[in-house]
């Protein structure tokens, strides 16, 4: 069903995308409700812009609440205070909701793109748009086909005989209106290889590796659902890398050193192969718990890195999980060496409450 | 359309009820709509119809959603005009219809009744109406994005209103002044013998007068004589705008002042709706069937989750509480000098003035008002209210105590101006220079600056010359400034 409201709320959505008002992306706040996901909070993203105007600071404003609580209880602080509404406002009550993964999954996407993509190669992925490709005989007047229309007109006089050549006046009747038609058509866009690299030595453990698996799910869910067509390869490394099937790559458990180089070795080798760069977007999430066996070895990964994966890849995602053993080093190391590469991103994921937010470092929009 | 037979049946049997119970409303016109037209309507702010602009889509959007994924859905929603529009959701069962129509009985009678009403315009519908159909001419005329972009810059000032002129429509120009200019007079001296001139009329004396002349004359040559609070008035007046900006202008401050009084009545409104619609529903409308989701949908409205202020659930309290009051004496001098505890307690003189007095008080009362008369220590107390602060060390809100002034004079400082700073036009020449200065009143809390900056800008893109604010940063004062690209802060 159309509503009124439609064109304000397109409007909106267009701002927030960063289409129209670029300069008002800047008010573009990220505002979250809380949603219930197999008992965990979730948070569905509802973007708001909040347009300037004189208010108080925040921090030495209070306010006043009322239930329970000892002096020094903290309380939530975007939900306090007397409404700022008007008094003919909804009533609102508050309930939590259980969301389905397809609807996660929506939710994010909404939020997240896959960041700098070229449109490259034959085959592609799938994106909508709309074309004016045809003709019909109804439309509005701003889409009349003024050429087709004089055509049908010459036509039908030429053919009724009323046409006379030394007076070529063609006056088109209602028969004749021919407008432009739009169709929504699949535009192929590009093609795009995603690889997932994981560490998997005896330094990760199990509540690491449970991280990435998270993490690595719902990246791999949510470009599953907003682009489709993808090519997806997975690599786990210890000492040596090797590369496995989606099943393996989520339930796997080894043991060992860690050899990061053994895995961007294997990685550019699979890139050299079979993926030509000017025909594929190559996006990489690497996740480690950055406890690298000897700078050795973080040298010859980090070479590889410069020399021959990050001039072909659109992003190469860098996820460090806080381990108990690790020093973490592989994360400072890359950030000195590639200060300022754009298409090098790292997140610090400390424990499973920051996988939404690394999501987000890894694919947030208007990066 | 029409209401469904049970529907209306249910709305007769409400309207009577409310009636006898001294009620006095206008008439109410209930649409039943879908929940999309519902967020629709709650995001045009309760009008069918309302001027293009995408803020109202950023609330559909948000309203949409927080109802799609079930974590919150409207209840009821009037606008005040005559007579009043208030919308049912088709999908509620009845009893939460019956609800809302009883509430929106409460509401329509506040919004009659109540003196910081009696000004706005209860033809407002026909009015949003109006100015949508004018803001859409601008735009097909100007072109959307220069009238957009404008109504944005408006937009951020629209709460620099003067909450005062509520009493005066807000239409309506102010009367010019039409004072006679004084003369340059010399300074008047009190007569007196030669000999004693210069006893009566000391020459200190002479010279203050005249410093208070030469002052005066100064005063009325600046510009605005007095400080303005209603910025949006004086820029539409003086700034120098297109005909059209002009009039976008007036549409945003009218709709301001329109909402101004609902802001300004938002516990004692709300108070007075769900006191009336407990009353009429428990005491003669619910049957047997309905009470256990009445209850449960009543515990929804008046929950008060930790650390959250429901301004619902306090306003029905303390109206309870004035009516108990009223009912057993508690009230003028005998009362307030009683500090025996145990007398207090069972103090009840039979006076039974509490529903004459709760009349009066939804005649008279606003939020700021209305709390601080009916507020006490033993209501704080009872509904465990507490003062939160954010606390520098911890980098969080905390509850900070349970003093009874501290809650009130939170709550007293979170009404004024309806929690926005006060904020008002100095001098439209500054400097000699047609720039525009505005003062913050500085109650003790600081603007937010990037947010003050912003505004600034806005401000300037509107006057077209700079515009600077007074305010205090701490125990600083502050001078802000913008010219429309740059800003200073001194």
């Amino acid at each position: 069903m159309s509503l009124r409201i439609d064109r304000d709320h397109n409007r909106f959505r267009e701002i927030v995308k960063g289409r129209i008002k670029k300069d008002f992306r800047r008010y573009v706040s990220k505002g979250e409700m809380v949603g219930r996901q197999n008992g965990k909070l979730i948070s569905i993203p509802v973007p708001q812009i909040d347009l300037p105007r004189f208010k108080y600071g925040k921090n030495q404003a209070g306010g006043v609440g009322q239930g329970a609580g000892e002096a020094g209880d903290a309380v939530d602080p975007d939900k306090a205070g007397p409404g700022q509404g008007a008094g003919d406002q909804p009533g609102q009550h508050m309930v939590e909701v259980d969301v389905t993964l397809e609807e996660l999954a929506a939710m994010l996407g909404e939020e997240l793109e896959l960041p700098n993509i070229q449109p490259k190669g034959a085959r592609s992925i799938q994106d909508r748009k709309d074309r004016y490709t045809g003709v019909r005989p109804t439309g509005p007047e701003s889409l009349r086909h003024l050429h087709r229309t004089f055509r049908r007109a010459l036509k039908r006089q030429i053919s009724s005989g009323v046409y006379d050549p030394d007076n070529p006046v063609i006056i088109p009747i209602r028969d004749d209106m021919r407008y432009r038609a739009r169709r929504t058509s699949p535009d192929p866009r590009a093609d795009a290889v995603v690889f997932y690299l994981m560490d998997v030595s005896g330094s990760m453990g199990d509540e690491q590796k449970e991280i990435v698996r998270i993490e690595t799910f719902w990246i791999d869910a949510w470009l599953r659902h907003q682009y489709g067509d993808l090519d997806i390869r997975y690599i786990v490394h210890d000492a040596a890398a090797r590369e496995v099937d989606r099943e393996t790559f989520f339930h796997l458990r080894e043991s060992g050193g860690t050899k990061i180089s053994s895995a961007y070795t294997l990685l550019d080798r699979i890139l050299t192969e079979e993926y030509n760069p000017a025909d594929w977007n190559v996006y990489a999430f690497h996740f480690s718990d950055g406890d690298n066996w000897g700078s050795g070895d973080t040298e010859v990964s980090l070479r590889l890195l410069s020399d021959s994966i990050l001039p072909i890849s659109n992003q190469f995602a860098y996820g460090q999980v806080e381990s108990p053993y690790g020093s973490g080093q592989f994360l400072k190391d890359l950030r000195s060496y590639f200060k300022g590469a754009d298409n090098l991103v790292t997140s610090h994921i400390p424990d499973k409450d920051h996988i939404y937010d690394s999501i987000k470092e890894f694919l947030g929009k208007g990066r | 359309m029409s209401l469904p037979l049970e529907l209306a049946a249910a709305r007769d049997e409400i309207r009577e009820v409310a009636r006898g119970l001294g009620l006095d409303f206008f008439e109410v016109v209930y649409e039943v709509v879908t929940w999309e037209e519902m967020n629709q309507v709650a995001a045009y702010g309760g009008f069918p119809v309302r001027y293009p602009h995408w803020r109202f889509g950023m609330e559909f959007e948000r309203l949409a959603k927080s109802h799609a994924y079930g974590l919150s859905k409207i209840y009821e929603l009037v606008i005040n005009n005559n007579p009043s529009i208030a919308y049912l959701q088709e999908s509620n069962e009845l009893v939460d219809q019956k609800l809302v129509m009883a509430h929106v009985y409460g509401h329509s009678d506040f919004f009659k009744n109540n003196v910081f009403f009696a000004h706005t315009n209860r033809r407002m519908v026909d009015a949003m109406a109006q100015h949508a159909a004018q803001v859409r001419r601008h735009m097909d005329r100007q072109g959307q994005d220069r009238v957009e972009a404008f109504l944005d810059l408006a937009l951020s000032l629209e709460h620099l209103i003067d909450p005062h002129r509520v009493f005066l429509e807000a239409r309506t120009a102010p009367i010019p002044v039409t004072e006679e200019e004084p003369v340059d007079s010399p300074v008047q001296r009190i007569r007196a013998k030669e000999y004693l001139d210069s006893f009566v009329n000391p020459p200190e004396f002479l010279e203050e007068q005249r410093r208070k002349l030469a002052e005066d004359k100064l005063r009325r040559r600046r510009f605005p004589e007095r400080p303005e609070r209603d910025v949006l008035l004086f820029l539409a007046q003086h700034a120098a705008l297109d005909r059209w900006q002009r009039e976008l202008l007036e549409i945003v401050r009218e709709e301001a002042y329109y909402f101004l009084p609902q802001m300004q009545t938002k516990i004692a409104n709300e108070g007075w709706a769900s006191f009336w619609h407990s009353k009429i529903m428990t005491e003669r409308i619910l049957d047997d069937s309905e009470v256990v989701d009445y209850a449960d949908h009543s515990a929804g409205v008046f929950a008060m989750p930790p650390g959250q202020f429901n301004p619902y659930k306090v306003g029905l309290e303390l109206w309870r509480d004035i009516e108990r009051r009223w009912d057993r004496g508690q009230f003028g001098k005998d009362w307030e000098e009683c500090d025996d505890y145990e007398r207090r307690m069972a103090w009840d003189t039979k006076a039974m003035r509490g529903r004459e007095k709760i009349f009066e008080v939804r005649r008279m009362y606003n939020d700021l008002t209305f709390i601080d008369t009916f507020l006490t220590p033993d209501f704080c107390d009872r509904s465990r209210l507490f003062v939160y602060k954010y606390n520098e060390r911890t980098r969080r809100l905390e509850i900070s105590d349970r003093e009874f002034l501290h809650i009130k004079e939170q709550l007293l400082f979170q009404l004024t101006n309806a929690g926005h700073p006060v904020i008002s036009v100095e001098d439209g020449n500054y400097e000699n220079r047609g720039e525009l200065l505005l003062t913050h009143d500085h109650q003790g809390v600081d603007l937010d600056l990037q947010y003050a900056r912003d505004t600034l800008q806005n401000l300037a893109k509107i006057w077209g010359r700079p515009c600077h604010v007074v305010t205090r940063s701490g125990d600083k004062e502050r001078l802000l400034s913008h010219d429309g690209t740059e800003f200073r802060e001194r």
